[in-house]
């Protein structure tokens, strides 16, 4: 069997004949051929020969004492297994039956009486290239079963790498419901979804063009850019950007990703929603209006940065309204009949759907009564989002991907942002990714990113743009707040946000010091804080949040110098780990 | 009876040509082989075995095609269809025609060594 594939060695030949005058004729004939004989007077002898010397071709006389020809032919095939060795009845039979009955046990051929050299010669070479080409053909079966075989396992392998990667996130949380096709063979299909450590959540689903492993390779530097970026605290948009342009870079051309991207907020009851070639999504209100969410952007990976629009469209929304996103397959999901499911059908199910009855459950009934037993399509991807009062997702934010580096832990550092820069671009993810660095702050970072960023805001609303938050006690107060707002930061020449961050460990744990300084004139922090007793939604929770979150909060240098002092114990960070279970802080 | 010539020169002289120095062990080995085989055949028919009979007329009918000897070969297939049918009354002529024959193949393959 590890004969060289193509060779020119001479055959080894089996012959098995009770005559002995015959045997010695073939024998000499095959000699005289080149070939290598052995011979057996009877089937039991063959047998014995072909165990010992593994022949390639067998020359078998029909009728033979001890053991006939037929059933040694028949114990030579099972010996042979998946060899393939030409059997040839020798034979003088001129019977029809007789001959038929040699094929069936087994044979391949027939050499009838008297010999003839050259038929003999043909019919050996003729079974030589068969025998050739069918261990040619097995060599290769089994190249491509064990290649198979590589390929799988490593298929598998990769599975895992990517499903770590590429892992559902807070998929689990309670308001979030959806399908996706099982991944054994990866589908082109990711949903993503992560929770923003100011709170809420961002989701990413998209559809790769193409399947398997080139999808899937594509998928995974957009899975670690959509986590990485929005556990930084990242806008939806700016991990747009960061995807685009990834993508664009490294996809081939044709290739590319219809995606949405979903910021929910569930503080203010809003979504940020961006569509870039994925079928229409649905936003059911409570009350039973429908809003078709559109694609109004090319797919991801597909315009250069400078021509990429990464603009989400904002929906106010209440407790009890749903999103309903869906990639291409839902549209394209086919019955027996070879017919797509379809917007129409979609709105149809949603149309049919009871009081109550969640949509999720009804795009997914009416798809599977729709396509019957169709084997199901593998790049279906439904997802639904309920929005909900923000103390129902408690925990949610908690389980932020950790890192196994120890960290630094005493540290001090001072950042500054100034002049036009101020109105075009926040400091708050750079700050927050210095502070997570400390393990024992990451389990905070909703916390210190809500510490950050509403120090980041004080310093710019009212600190560098003088602007009163009691403006945004009214409707019209708000609109005029922040067109003043968009108005003054086109003025900021000169202007600064300092913040100097100072990390200290402590005998309990740890405490981050955080000095924000800014360039205004200042403001009354006193009135400030009396507002925020107020039920004034969007300005007054600033001040209240800070004294809450921070071990202290004062002001200094007439409200232009904000100081925070934030304790962490260790006690805390050790029995939240793996906790998913927010604990009100025992820090304050 | 059959109008086959007793043997095949033109055969004959092939075999000579593939066997080379081994054609008179060839023939010595034949004729030993068909001795025995002619032995068998009167056992069979002594114990009235008909397919004993049948199948060692077919193994000698073989060598003699083999060998050259048409007529000798006919006359072993006439015996093993007897042997197959069930019919030994006539048998024994067919044996003792097969022997005759065998003894006038056996001079002349002997006179074609020296």
């Amino acid at each position: 069997m590890d004969e060289p594939l193509t060779d020119n060695r001479p055959l080894r030949i089996l012959i098995a004949d009770d005559s002995d005058s015959d045997r010695l004729i073939l024998k000499t004939l095959l000699r005289r051929l080149g070939h290598e004989v052995e011979d057996a007077a009877n089937g039991m002898e063959a047998l014995d020969i072909f165990r010992k010397s593994a022949p390639d071709i067998v020359l078998l006389d029909a009728l033979m004492p001890v053991m006939d020809g037929m059933e040694a032919a028949r114990h030579i095939k099972v010996l042979a297994g998946e060899r393939l060795v030409p059997l040839i009845f020798l034979t003088s039979l001129s019977d029809a039956d007789a001959l038929a009955r040699c094929l069936e046990a087994g044979g391949d051929d027939f050499l009838t009486k008297p010999y003839s050299r050259i038929i003999i010669e043909a019919k050996i070479n003729a079974f030589n290239r068969m025998r050739l080409m069918h261990r040619t053909l097995s060599h290769h079966r089994d190249l491509i079963r064990e290649r198979n075989r590589k390929l799988l396992e490593e298929q598998e392998i990769a599975k895992r790498v990517f499903d770590n990667v590429a892992h559902t996130g807070c998929l689990d949380a309670p308001n979030i419901r959806y399908h996706a096709s099982p991944m054994s063979i990866f589908n082109g299909d990711v949903l993503f979804a992560c929770p923003r450590p100011a709170g809420g959540m961002q989701i990413l689903i998209g559809d790769f063009t193409g399947h398997g492993l080139p999808a899937a390779i594509g998928a995974m530097p957009v899975a670690e850019i959509f986590y990485g970026m929005t556990s930084k605290g990242f806008s939806g948009s700016d991990v747009l950007r960061e995807i685009n342009q990834k993508l664009g870079r490294i996809l081939p051309t044709g290739m590319f990703c219809c995606a949405a991207m979903i910021q929910a907020d569930f503080h203010l009851n809003q979504l940020q929603i961006w569509n870039g070639g994925l079928p229409d999504g649905v936003l059911l209100r409570k009350n039973g209006a429908r809003e078709n969410i559109v694609s109004h952007h090319l797919p991801l990976g597909v315009l250069g940065t400078a021509r990429f629009d990464a603009g989400m469209k904002i929906f106010q929304t209440e407790p009890g309204d749903t999103l309903l996103m869906m990639t291409d397959g839902v549209m394209e999901a086919e019955n027996q009949q070879g017919e797509m499911y379809g917007e129409q059908r979609l709105a149809r199910s949603l149309n049919e759907a009871g009081q109550g009855d969640s949509p999720f459950e009804t795009v997914m009934a009416g798809i599977r009564a729709f396509t019957g037993n169709q084997p199901e399509q593998d790049d279906l991807t439904l997802f639904s989002l309920g929005m909900v009062e923000e103390g129902e997702l408690a925990g949610v934010s908690e389980r932020l991907p950790q890192s196994a580096l120890e960290g630094p832990a005493e540290w001090h550092c001072v950042y500054e942002v100034q002049d036009r820069t101020l109105g075009q671009f926040s400091p708050l993810p750079l700050l927050l990714h210095i502070c997570m660095e400390v393990p024992g702050l990451r389990r905070k970072s909703g916390e210190i990113y809500t510490l950050l960023s509403e120090l980041y805001t004080n310093a710019l609303e009212h600190g560098v743009l003088g602007l009163c938050s009691d403006w945004k006690a009214t409707p019209d107060g708000f609109g005029q707040y922040y067109a003043e707002r968009e108005r003054r930061l086109g003025d900021v020449a000169g202007h600064f946000i300092r913040f100097t961050l100072t990390h200290t460990m402590t005998d309990r744990g740890g405490r981050l010091a955080i000095v924000c300084e800014d360039s205004g004139s200042g403001f009354d922090y006193r009135k400030e804080s009396s507002a925020a007793g107020s039920e004034c939604r969007y300005s007054g929770r600033g001040l209240m949040l800070l004294r809450k979150l921070g071990h202290s909060l004062n002001y200094r240098e007439h409200g232009t110098r904000a100081e925070i002092v934030y304790d962490w114990h260790f006690s805390e960070v050790a029995t939240r780990e793996g906790s998913t279970i927010q604990q009100p802080g025992g820090w304050s | 009876m059959t109008d086959k010539p007793h043997l095949d020169e033109e055969a004959l002289a092939e075999l000579q040509d593939v066997m080379e120095d081994e054609f008179d062990v060839l023939i010595n080995t034949y004729i030993n082989d068909s001795s025995d085989r002619i032995a068998h055949l009167r056992a069979a028919l002594e114990k009235s075995d008909a397919d004993s009979f049948a199948k060692s007329a077919h193994s000698f009918k073989g060598s003699c095609i083999n060998i050259g000897a048409p007529r000798l070969g006919e006359l072993c297939f006439q015996a093993e269809k007897a042997g197959i049918d069930n019919r030994l009354e006539k048998a024994g002529a067919m044996l003792d025609a097969i022997e005759n024959e065998f003894r006038q193949v056996e001079g002349t393959l002997r006179r074609f060594l020296e």
